[in-house]
């Protein structure tokens, strides 16, 4: 037998746990310029999840979901991206979404029940959330075809879970990008945990990364915990796909320390000690440990961020509180560019329907 | 000039390509093949194989695409091969192109075009037989377009690439070898409108509503009809979604009696839906109660003798008219 083809996968880290640097770090970590707004970002994103979970068990949102444990990901790539490129974000990523652009009241919106809230007034272009799960692949494999037809050097970058690369959507999105060579990224947010399924129960690959090679694509996996990791191979496949590489495939290794979402309870089916175990790896603590080594963080910049991120967070929510909620009849809105004329008339019985009580609630 | 259906098609979507560069085409055998019914054929010399797009095989996969191209700013035509393998894309179409704008609170709309072959008579046999618009017509989000004519087939594509929602464009594959008059219009500007039904023939006694390909199945049965002096209106329904009420509730509360022909199965049918919408609106007006003529619910059978008495027929038509008028 002769070998026709062989493949590998590579893993990258460059801080450990406690934020030692475990090989030669890349260039742009040489000035701390560059890493305090990552770290900075994630700081925000985790008071953010604290303070959502919060408005969530008090009835001031409905059902969220937290991306604890996970914000080295979404800001690691986010940081890398243009803004004139496009990120397609699934219900995890608001660590990204915030990095590009979205308000904190905007995704308090989102998660109120106001669809408004996924109307950003910033990344214009950027898509919605995409809760089904793997569907978003495919559109950004689409967005990135459309960047590619009208010879823009823009790229699309795509977030999902685990438990999506199970899905036909996914494997399909990514073998014809592949074809069609196309400017896209896409990238895994492995957290072990597909609701109560766990990693190993979703697929009986080593690796998920190595899907990228049935496309004929590149994989690589990284630590997710490690930001720099994160950003420094979100960089070369965004440098790769705008060049005309076409597509790459990133596997973030995390672990998801909180719940599915407010509506799950992990400890049903999970271990409570294990899950104990993994916050020695959380990104967060990581990092700091990293600055504070070099000399570019102490107890006092602490401090004064994670004032600041209060601030700015409690600024957002009495934003957000403020905004009335929508009219019953939003939801014939954005149907359609002009409502047909039989919806009309479910619109005005919507409106009678309403008028009986006179105005709803967020969540 | 009289050209066929394919034609017809073919030709709106070539103004489609050459008139608009945000254009372009993609689906399975599209390109050098020139579409498994021929209708871009030479496209793919003309425009180039990267906006004549080959896909793989993967429906779920290329909607989605479409969708997202749609959203960044092009105005893809999805030719999916036929309704059956649509199924695969269904996800795409209801969750994604139906809602986006809904779920985006207004900030995208999804420009898409989806077209694809629909419908039974070529004996395909049950698994590439099926009439399923009246599940596409149930989705609030999207239009549903089923042109019947070659006027139609010539000047829907342009409007429905206009529209900023997404629209599928029901293509019944026994009409493609039709041949009519293609009207001369000014301006050789075919856009039709996109919003009505159409009254085909002119009738008092009667109302036969139905779509796509059973058209000219309903107006070969209004001929034979009016040979016997019974006059019967055939409307053309022509847009699934949203429905044309008015034109309908117009008709029967002229004719006072229906008769609907619908090529998908009878259980939750488009027919139902129309029969409804007669209920409701002219309950007062009817002189009997309406019938259907729909496919029979069995597995379209590839045996031709068995085939043909599985599908709305024109004898079919004629009795349930007859039964309908007592005559």
């Amino acid at each position: 037998m002769a070998t026709v083809a062989r493949f590998e996968i590579g893993f990258t880290r460059f801080l450990d746990a406690e934020g030692e640097a475990t090989q030669e770090l890349p260039a742009f970590v040489l000035d701390p310029a560059n890493l305090i707004p990552l770290y900075r970002a994630m700081q925000l994103t985790r008071a953010f999840d604290t303070k959502a979970i919060a408005l969530q068990r008090t009835g001031k949102i409905g059902t969220f979901a937290s991306a604890l444990g996970q914000e080295a990901i979404g800001v690691g790539v986010a940081g890398a991206m243009r803004k004139e490129d496009v990120l397609v974000p699934s219900y995890r990523d608001h660590a990204a979404q915030f990095v590009r652009g979205v308000t904190m009241t905007e995704s308090l919106l989102y998660w109120g029940g106001d669809e408004s809230g996924s109307n950003f007034s910033v990344p214009r272009e950027d898509f919605p959330i995409c809760v089904p799960i793997g569907t978003q692949v495919c559109h950004a494999a689409g967005v990135a075809y459309a960047f590619k037809l009208r010879k823009e050097p823009r790229v699309a970058t795509c977030f999902l879970g685990d438990g999506a690369t199970s899905k036909g959507d996914f494997y399909e999105a990514l073998n014809f990008a592949a074809v069609w060579r196309a400017p896209l990224v896409v990238v895994i947010n492995n957290n072990q945990w597909a609701i109560s399924v766990p990693r190993e129960h979703q697929s009986a690959t080593p690796t998920l990364a190595q899907k990228a090679i049935a496309a004929g694509i590149e994989g690589v996996q990284v630590d997710g915990n490690d930001v720099i990791a994160v950003h420094d191979a979100a960089r070369k496949a965004i440098d790769k796909a705008r060049a005309g590489g076409g597509p790459s495939l990133i596997e973030a290794i995390s672990y998801r320390l909180g719940d599915h979402t407010t509506a799950d309870d992990a400890t049903r089916y999970r271990d409570p000690d294990v899950v104990q175990q993994q916050w020695a790896n959380e990104p967060i603590r990581r990092l700091r440990n990293y600055l504070a080594r070099i000399g570019a963080w102490d107890q006092e910049k602490e401090e004064r961020l994670l004032k600041e991120c209060t601030e700015q967070i409690n600024a957002a929510v009495e934003a957000y509180l403020a905004i009335p909620p929508p009219a019953t009849t939003a939801m014939f809105d954005h149907l359609y560019a002009t409502l047909p004329a039989t919806l009309q008339e479910q619109r005005e019985a919507a409106q009678w329907f309403a008028s009986r009580d006179g105005g709803g609630s967020h969540g | 000039m009289r050209i066929s259906y394919r034609e017809a098609m073919r030709q709106a979507l070539h103004e489609a390509l050459a008139n608009d560069p945000r254009v372009f085409l993609m689906g399975e055998d599209v390109g050098r093949y020139g579409g498994t019914y021929a209708v871009s054929k030479g496209f793919y010399d003309e425009f180039g194989p990267e906006r004549i797009r080959d896909t793989p095989l993967s429906e779920l996969g290329f909607v989605g695409a479409g969708i997202g191209a749609a959203l960044g700013g092009m105005r893809p035509i999805v030719e999916v091969m036929t309704v059956n393998f649509s199924l695969l894309a269904l996800d795409q179409i209801v969750n994604s192109a139906a809602l986006l704008r809904h779920m985006s609170g207004g900030q995208v709309s999804v420009p898409l075009v989806i077209r694809m072959a629909t419908g039974a008579g070529r004996q395909l046999a049950a698994q590439h037989s099926h009439s399923l618009e009246n599940w596409y017509a149930h989705i609030p989000g999207i239009r549903v377009l089923a042109p019947a004519t070659i006027a139609d087939a010539r000047g829907m594509l342009g409007p429905a690439l206009a529209d900023p929602d997404p629209v599928v464009i029901f293509e019944h594959a026994q009409l493609y070898n039709m041949e009519d008059d293609l009207r001369d219009e000014p301006n050789e500007d075919w856009a039709c409108d996109i919003e009505h039904a159409a009254i085909r023939r002119p009738g008092s006694q009667l109302s036969l509503i139905t779509y796509g390909g059973s058209l000219p199945k309903a107006l070969d049965a209004a001929a034979e009809l009016a040979r016997d002096g019974i006059d019967v209106e055939v409307v053309d329904l022509r847009v699934l979604r949203p429905l044309d009420t008015a034109t309908i509730a117009e008709s029967v509360s002229r004719t006072h009696r229906a008769v609907i022909v619908d090529e998908g199965w009878r259980s939750g049918s488009l027919a139902a839906e129309v029969m409804a919408r007669i209920v409701e609106r002219c309950f007062y007006d009817l002189d009997a109660p309406p019938l259907r003529v729909c496919s029979e619910e069995v597995p379209i059978p590839y045996a031709k003798h068995m085939e043909d008495a599985a599908l709305p027929q024109a004898a079919k038509i004629v009795a349930a008219v007859r039964e309908v008028l007592n005559v």
